[in-house]
């Protein structure tokens, strides 16, 4: 993929992940603070399929962006086509396993196994 | 000859006639015998216009002719002189060191750029950037063997590049540069104004081929816009913004 796309995805991915962030904000406002951590709370709003699907898509554009963001720092660090493969596939597997794990914890709790 | 010699001798001993004086701090290091750079300082009287080259050449002349330095024009056009003077790279011819004001002056070889000998360093990176860019204009073969054709542009279209065409060449946005000093596959200030100088140019056909070059991942997306490239220029070209003016093309804010 050329450098530009992948950097015109990052700050889409900015962008996108600041007004849904604050949507979330602004959603978690309608109660107090304390309440909106309480379990019975959090399993609430992975149940409102609305609600989980905007957290999974939060989940997606910062572990996009934030991956993107450690590859150019490590990138910078140090370079050798060894090491920048290794830190390329290696940051895109790390964005996998992170929205699959975060992932998972919808899926379960949507499926009772929670 | 003799004429010559006697001139070179009545150059060595002209009394100088000033009063002040600084202490000239200069790094000396050979890669091939030092493991590190040490300083060596010399008291160097000083007039109003006196140029940190000029003390350098003083030194040379009268104390250690084993300095080394590089220099040519003396004027701000060649770009030999580039070195680190009081901690920021400035050309030498162009710096006097009456606008320093400081009493210590502390020169060392330009940053980010391998040391050949105690303030000479190697350009080698920096021209091979500077090639890599298509540092010329690209048209068809036909229209630049035609004799019939100039190619004529408006005071306006020649705004649009001529302070980057004002580059020598000198290094001192590389020596400057943050990301430089890290990424050894960095395209660099230089390169990059550069290429804005010739994408800017309505004469030239190359812009995609110098948008791709510098579209990779250690091409144009890694500068982080410290600005420092800019501020040391020594013709007023301003790197940053060319920079930012060839990331509009890759976003699409610009044709």
């Amino acid at each position: 993929m050329k450098e530009s796309t992948i950097m015109k995805i990052h700050y889409g991915t900015a962008l996108a992940a600041v007004a849904l962030v604050a949507v979330h904000v602004l959603m978690r406002l309608t109660m107090g603070f304390a309440e909106s951590l309480e379990y019975e709370s959090v399993l609430a709003n992975y149940k409102f399929i609305p609600y989980a699907a905007m957290l999974e898509l939060i989940l997606i554009l910062l572990s996009i962006h934030g991956f993107n963001g450690l590859r150019v720092i490590l990138l910078e660090l140090k370079q050798g086509r060894v090491y920048e493969k290794a830190v390329s596939y290696g940051c895109l597997a790390a964005m996998f396993g992170l929205i699959a794990y975060g992932s998972r914890t919808i899926i379960m709790t949507n499926m009772g196994m929670v | 000859m003799a004429q010559v010699s006697h001139i070179a001798d009545e150059q060595a001993s002209t009394p100088v006639s000033s009063s002040k004086s600084i202490t000239l701090r200069i790094a000396r290091y050979n890669p091939e015998h030092d493991d590190s750079s040490q300083f060596m300082e010399f008291t160097i009287p000083y007039e109003r216009w006196t140029t940190v080259l000029e003390a350098i050449l003083e030194v040379k002349k009268h104390f250690d002719h084993s300095v080394a330095v590089r220099y040519s024009c003396r004027q701000a056009t060649c770009g030999s002189c580039g070195m680190m003077i009081n901690g920021k790279p400035r050309l030498a011819c162009f710096t006097k060191i009456s606008e320093l004001k400081s009493d210590v002056v502390t020169v060392e070889p330009m940053n980010n750029f391998p040391i050949i000998r105690d303030l000479a360093v190697k350009f080698e990176r920096l021209f091979d950037t500077h090639h890599k860019i298509k540092p010329y204009l690209i048209r068809d073969d036909a229209e630049l063997e035609s004799d019939e054709k100039e190619f004529l542009q408006s005071p306006e279209e020649v705004e649009q590049y001529i302070q980057f065409a004002n580059c020598i060449k000198c290094g001192l946005c590389n020596s400057a540069c943050p990301t430089m000093a890290t990424d050894s596959s960095f395209v660099g200030p230089q390169a990059l104004a550069q290429a804005y100088r010739y994408v800017a140019d309505s004469r030239d056909k190359g812009k995609d081929s110098r948008l791709k070059i510098i579209d990779e991942s250690h091409g144009i997306w890694r500068c982080h816009f410290a600005g420092s490239c800019s501020q040391v220029c020594p013709k007023g070209v301003d790197p940053a913004m060319g920079i930012q003016l060839l990331r509009g093309y890759l976003l699409g804010f610009r044709g």
